[in-house]
Parts: structure tokens; sequence; C-alpha cells
């Protein structure tokens, strides 16, 4: 087991590697230094010298690279591209282009971005489990297939609907909640209840229909049968032995994504104003912050690198059978 | 009146892909086994009434796809000028929709302004009004009396028209179906009837809401108009291409790169498939929306700076939507790779693959002849479940600023620039719930389509038939 992850974490490092050359190649190849010191320092102040200034103080005064000059390893580290993504595996993110150091900007953004979407992912998957073992237990019938359609029409829905529809009706309409913003403590209740909710409408569809899927899977198998057999009950059937098997593809499922819920959602964030990452990754992307967006990216793919990790570790917690070498 | 084609890259690609599919459907005609899957989609009600609803929209998109550039009528020495204007076959033939604008919003089918404005009276006083309408309603002497009726009246004689065009329409098609053989009983008894009610009452559904906006359409604005006064009908009926460009050409690009290299790393293993699955796990594990954004500004700027090579500017927004679906595509093979590689792992301990590699076939002939054949129906599946997401990401993409160009037309861009007009006294819902309810209607039925193919072809299900 220890064996395992420390194999797995050493793995990660040439991903991540490849992650910084990917987003660095992808930025530099088109936006040279020279293109963001004129961007940053504005149109009327471009010169030559203000240039060379803006790009020592940034550090983007050094080859790309590869470094010709330097002596031994000095070729592969005295560049851009060494300096700008070595501090990132200490989780150094250096400072963004107004300035702010982006490490302290993650960690007080990353809360109210987690209070949005650790709510919406609980929620969500209680709902979606509920409505598809309802719908599992009621197979083959009208219900079953009525449900189904309405699964397939509420995934059709663009997100942007249950947004703009919801912040329409709730706030606007019925004055149930505040349309957007955001506010600490506990008065952040009243901020939070409607992207949850929307958040939950958006995504059910979807995961109550793979969850259908998989419960019907299971109630297909030879133990369910024999528990019918005995002359169990279809209810305590699907309680006891059908539900508590499927959550195991369901559970193994969804923990990749429980890491990756500290970015928060860009689409709810932006439009209710939450000062969270989603919203910061939106504001860098549109104003071309390099350092930010390849935080972002950075610190997305570690995430996303632990929610392999753990589901991985998850399966052999939820089944004994499984083990890891 | 001369005209000069114009042949925009995205156009090039959908007639590529429509070419494709007549070539694939000749191809599998003659195939019995292939044919199978494909009649069980044919079987589902849901699955043809998604289809027919889909080709209304694929005929509106490939009209829209026909490009050319009119001869300017002011000719002064004896020289074809064309217009920079990149005009298409549908736009043409939406005639007056496209060109009677207005000055700002005005309701669906009204025939005064939305908004109140000044207004000089013919004895020269100023006074507060809702103006008329250039187009919409100007027949009316009196719009507040005449209206409901003119429209009650255009609307009926619409729906019965298109009613009648559409049973018309069906008999004729089932006639046609049932030409070859002997005994043709009625569409509506016997076996498939209730396909065929089905299909009847869509068709009927269908060309009752287009024979009433046909009738409409010459004389209202059927949708309203938007900020700048375009006809949204018209919008919407552009968005349409936009759309299916997206959900199309981006697997176009996607496909090489997952087939290629998921059968290769699931067949070659060793370092092949080493490097394949770094590869894929490196830009799977970039969130999907950063990995896009990065891309896409790239594009941007790239574009920008070759600016010189596009001659007119329906050329470089349509470089810029195609520079999306590459994007796109690059970015988004890697679920389709990881498939693949996992289904050819399974089929090369087959002992088919084995006697192929014991009879010494070489290994490219192998995963081309032996194991593709045998993963079609993921990529396939995959593809047509692609298709609604691609529509719906578009949307969001615009919204974030690294979608299609905003001089194109998309449903991405209509909920964009719509989507502030919700918080205005009166409200303007129009533009907005026009963008979503097509959209909607677009990727339902690719949805329901999408499902009746995966029932149809995924093996797993086990079917007794012959």
């Amino acid at each position: 087991m220890i064996a395992f992850l420390v194999r797995r974490i050493l793995y990660a490092i040439p991903i991540l590697i490849g992650v910084n050359l990917l987003t660095f190649t992808l930025f530099f190849v088109v936006n040279t230094p020279d293109d963001m010191a004129r961007m940053q320092l504005g149109l009327k102040r471009v010169t030559p010298d203000a240039i060379e200034k803006w790009k020592h103080q940034h550090g983007y005064d050094k080859p790309l690279l590869f470094n010709g000059q330097a002596q031994g390893a000095g070729r592969l580290t005295d560049t851009i591209f060494f300096e700008k993504s070595a501090g990132m595996f200490a989780f150094d993110f250096g400072y963004s282009d107004d300035g702010r150091n982006i490490a302290r900007e993650i960690r007080e953004r990353m809360w109210p971005s987690l209070a949005i979407a650790l709510p919406t992912f609980i929620v969500g998957l209680f709902v979606a489990i509920s409505f598809a073992l309802l719908l599992a237990l009621f197979r083959a019938t009208t219900l079953d297939v009525a449900g189904v359609a309405w699964c397939v029409f509420l995934m059709s829905v663009s997100m942007m609907f249950y947004i703009i529809g919801g912040q329409f009706l709730v706030s606007k309409l019925w004055h149930w909640a505040p349309i957007s913003g955001y506010a600490g403590g506990l008065d952040s209740f009243r901020f939070i209840m409607l992207p949850v909710l929307i958040g939950v409408a958006g995504g059910v569809g979807a995961t109550t229909r793979w969850y259908r899927t998989i419960f019907l899977e299971e109630a297909g198998k030879d133990y369910v049968r024999t528990a019918r057999a005995k002359g169990l009950s279809e209810l305590r059937v699907m309680f006891r032995h059908v539900l508590k098997n499927a959550m195991i593809p369901i559970l193994t499922g969804v923990v990749v994504i429980v890491p990756v819920l500290f970015l928060g959602s860009l689409l709810m964030e932006s439009f209710f104003g939450i000062p969270g990452l989603g919203s910061y990754t939106i504001d860098a992307i549109q104003a071309q912050d390099f350092g930010v967006v390849r935080a972002m990216v950075f610190l997305g793919s570690v995430l996303y690198i632990a929610g392999l990790i753990l589901t991985d570790i998850s399966y052999t917690l939820v089944d004994p059978r499984v083990r890891l070498s | 009146m001369s005209f000069k084609p114009v042949i925009l890259p995205t156009d090039a690609l959908i007639f590529l892909i429509i070419a494709a599919a007549f070539a694939a459907a000749w191809y599998i005609r003659r195939r019995p086994h292939l044919v199978l899957p494909w009649r069980r989609v044919a079987r589902s009600s849901a699955a043809m009434v998604s289809l027919l609803v889909l080709s209304l929209f694929l005929v509106v998109g490939v009209l829209d796809s026909l490009h050319y550039r009119p001869a300017l009528p002011d000719s002064s020495n004896g020289q074809t000028v064309y217009s920079p204007e990149v005009l298409s076959v549908f736009d043409t033939l939406a005639g007056g929709l496209r060109t009677r604008t207005e000055k700002t919003y005005s309701a669906p089918l009204a025939a005064q302004l939305y908004a109140m404005e000044n207004m000089e009276t013919p004895d020269g006083r100023v006074t507060r009004g809702f103006p008329r309408l250039k187009s919409g309603g100007a027949h009316l002497s009196d719009p507040e009396r005449e209206l409901a009726a003119d429209v009650a009246k255009r609307g009926a004689l619409g729906v019965a028209a298109g009613l009648g065009a559409g049973v018309l329409l069906f008999f004729a098609a089932y006639a046609v179906k049932q030409a070859s053989r002997r005994s043709a009983p009625s569409p509506l008894m016997g076996v498939g009837r209730r396909l065929h009610r089905a299909l009847l009452i869509a068709t009927l559904i269908l060309s009752a809401c287009i024979g009433a906006i046909a009738a409409l359409a010459p004389a209202y604005h059927v949708l309203g108009t938007d900020k700048v006064g375009q006809d949204v009908l018209f919008l919407v009926l552009k968005s349409i291409r936009t759309g299916l460009v997206i959900g199309t050409a981006t697997t176009l690009v996607m496909l090489p790169f997952a087939v290629l290299l998921g059968v290769a790393a699931g067949y070659l293993r060793g370092w092949v498939d080493d490097v394949i699955q770094y590869i894929y796990t490196v830009l799977g594990s970039i969130p999907d929306v950063l990995l896009i954004a990065a891309a896409v500004l790239m594009m941007q700027v790239m574009i920008e700076r070759n600016a010189d090579l596009f001659t007119t500017s329906a050329m470089r927004a349509d470089v810029r939507l195609l520079a999306l679906c590459v994007v796109l595509g690059a970015t988004g093979w890697t679920e389709l790779c990881r498939l693949l590689r996992g289904e050819a792992m399974k089929l090369r301990e087959m002992e088919y693959i084995q006697a192929a590699q014991a009879f010494g076939v070489s290994s490219a002939r192998i995963m081309t002849r032996h194991i593709l054949p045998n993963v079609m129906h993921i990529v396939l599946i995959t593809v047509v479940m692609k298709f609604s997401q691609l529509v719906l990401a578009e949307a969001v993409l615009s919204y974030i600023g690294v979608g299609v160009d905003p001089a194109t037309v998309s449903f991405g861009n209509m909920i964009n620039a719509a989507r502030l007009e919700m918080g205005r006294e009166p409200i303007v819902w129009w533009p907005l719930a026009s963008a979503f309810a097509f959209m909607l209607l677009l990727v339902l039925a690719a949805n329901l389509f999408a499902d009746a193919v995966r029932d149809a072809f995924d093996p797993r299900l086990n079917r007794a038939e012959a």
C-alpha cells in the first residue's frame, strides 16, 4: 500500500512537469514577454527601455527553455520556464500581474468556492441516488419511463438556462434570495442557497440516469434473485442488498471529483458574483493573466491526480478483493 | 444576377462529413451484419421522431453553408465587382427576415416598438408613445384593433396549409417506402403502427408550426427583434449552423487522435502505451475549461497576427469557428482514447487475434482489419453522445469569452447578448427564450437519437434475434 502510494506520487511529477510545459508553450509561443510587457504597461508608456525594465522586474528577461550561455545545470535552470515552474511544486505561485500573492489569494478564495461546491455535490449525490433508487424500484413501469424521459429533458437544458431562469424566478419574481453576492459566516447561507439549488437541478438529470443503470445492473445479479427467492420483500431487497452493493461503483466513481471541488464552478461563481476560485479563473482568462491561469492549471492537475489516487484507495476500502500492487 | 461561390473552411468540412456519411451508408447497406443495429434504431419511435427534427435542423444548416458573394449592381467599367458581404443560400431564401430590421426591441408579433419614444406628429408637436414598426404589421391601419384578428387569420391559414402539406408528405413518403413491397397496408395498422403513428403526429405538429411561422413571417417578426432590431427568428435559424459545425467538425478533429492512439496503445503495449498514456493523462488532468481557454486565446492571437490572410470578415469569423473546433477536438479526445485502449487490450488476447499473429499478419494490418472494426461501435456511440455536449458547451464557452467570434451568430452569443435584458423593466424575454428553446430542441433530439443508437449498438445488451 505505502509502496503503491509512493509510486503513484512519484509518477505524478512527470505529469505535472508535462502540464507545466504545455501551458507554458501555449502561452509563450504567441504571447511573448514583449507582448505581455506592452499589454501591462498600457499603450502610452511603451518605450523599449520600459519594456526591458518590466521584463527584468518580472523575471522575463531570460531565455524561454534553454540558456546556452550558462554553465552546467544552469543551462536548464536559468530560464523563464524553470524559474516560473520550480516554485509551483512548493505551491509558491508568485505574484499576479496586478502584484498580489497568488497563493494567498487562492487560500482566501478557496472557502467561498467550497461553500458552494461541497453542498451542491452532497445534496446532488443524495437527490440523484434517491431518484435513481425510486426509478429502479418501479422499473419497467410508466413511472420509470416517464422518469427517464424527464432526466433526458433535464440534461438537454443548458446550464445557463437553469442559472438565468433560477435567478429570475427565485430572486427577481419571488424575492426569496439575493440575485448575487456573497458574505462570510452564517450570513452566507442566504447567498449559497440559490446557487446550490440550481447546481443540483442542473446536474441531477444526467447523474440520476447513470445511477439508475448501475442499480438495474446490480438488481439483475444472481444474489438478488436468491434474496427474492428467499421471500424477502422487494423493498428490503432494494434497500438492503442492491443499494449497498450499488454504492460501490457510485462512490468510487465520484471520489475523483472530490478534490476538484476546491476549484469551484466557473459559471456559478461568475453569475452569482461569488469571490471564489472559479470567478478568479474567469477574470484571469479575460485579463490574460498568465501567472494566475498557470497556477490554476497546476492546482487543478494536482487535485485531479489526487482524485485518481483516492479512487484507487477507495476501491481497496470498499472491496477487500482488490489489492494495490 | 451573377454571383461568385465562396467555400468557407467549415463549409468544406460540412460537405466532407456529409460525403463521408453517404459513403458509410453505402458501405453499410451491402453488409447485413452492419445493417442489423441500424434496423433496431429505425424501429424506435423516439429515435425516428428525433431524426425527423434533426434532419430539419440539418437542412437549415446545409442551406446556410452554401455561401456566395453576389455581384454588385453598379459595374462602372464593365467588370463585375463582387460584394464584400458573404451570403448563404439560406439568407436569400429567408429574404425579408434578414433585411427588414427595426430600430430596437419589439415583442413577438408586435406592430409597435417595445420602448416609448419621442414622436413627432405631422403638425410638429412632440409626443411620447410607441412608434409603429417599419415592417412588423405595417399593412395594418389601426394595429390596436386589427392586430389580434389579423394574426389569428394568418396563423390559422398557415396551420391549415401546414397540416395539409404534412399529411400529403407523410403518406407520399410511406407510399414511396412501400412501393417495393406487394401488399401495402395502411401505415397506421399492422406491423410498426406505433412508430408510424408517432411519426405522423410529429410530422403534423412540425408542419403546423412551420406553416404558421411561414404565414406570419412575411408580415410580422414572429419571435420579435433584438437590441439592434434584427429579427430573432432569423438569428435563431442562423445559429443552427454554428451549433451543427461545432458538434460535428469537432468529432472529425477528435477521431484520428483517439482512434489511432487508443488502438495503438492497447494493441502494441510497451513503450508506445507508456508514451500515449502519459500524453492523455497530462491533457486529461488539466481542467477542461482552462485548457480550452488557453488554446483558444493562443489561436485568437495567431489569427489576429495573420489578419491580412482573410479577405472578408466572414472568412475571419469562420476561421475562428474552425479554430474552436480544432481546440475542442484536440483537448477532447482523451476520454475516447482511454476507452479504445481498454477495448483493444481486451481484444488482443482473443483467439482470432492470436491466430492472425500466428499467420504472420503485420501489426498494422491486425490493428486496421481485426481490431478497428470491432471497436467501431464505441466510436459511433461516443460521437453521437458527444454532439449534444458540444452544442451545450458552445454556449458556456461563448459566455466565458473563449467561444466563437462575436460576429458569428450562435446560441451562445445570443444568450450572452440577451441575458442582461432579463434585468430590464419591463422584461425583454424573447431573444433569450427563443435561443434556449431552439437549443433545447436540437439537444433533446440529439440526446434521444444518441440513446437509441447506444441501445442498438451496445453489445452488452444481449438480444435474441437473427
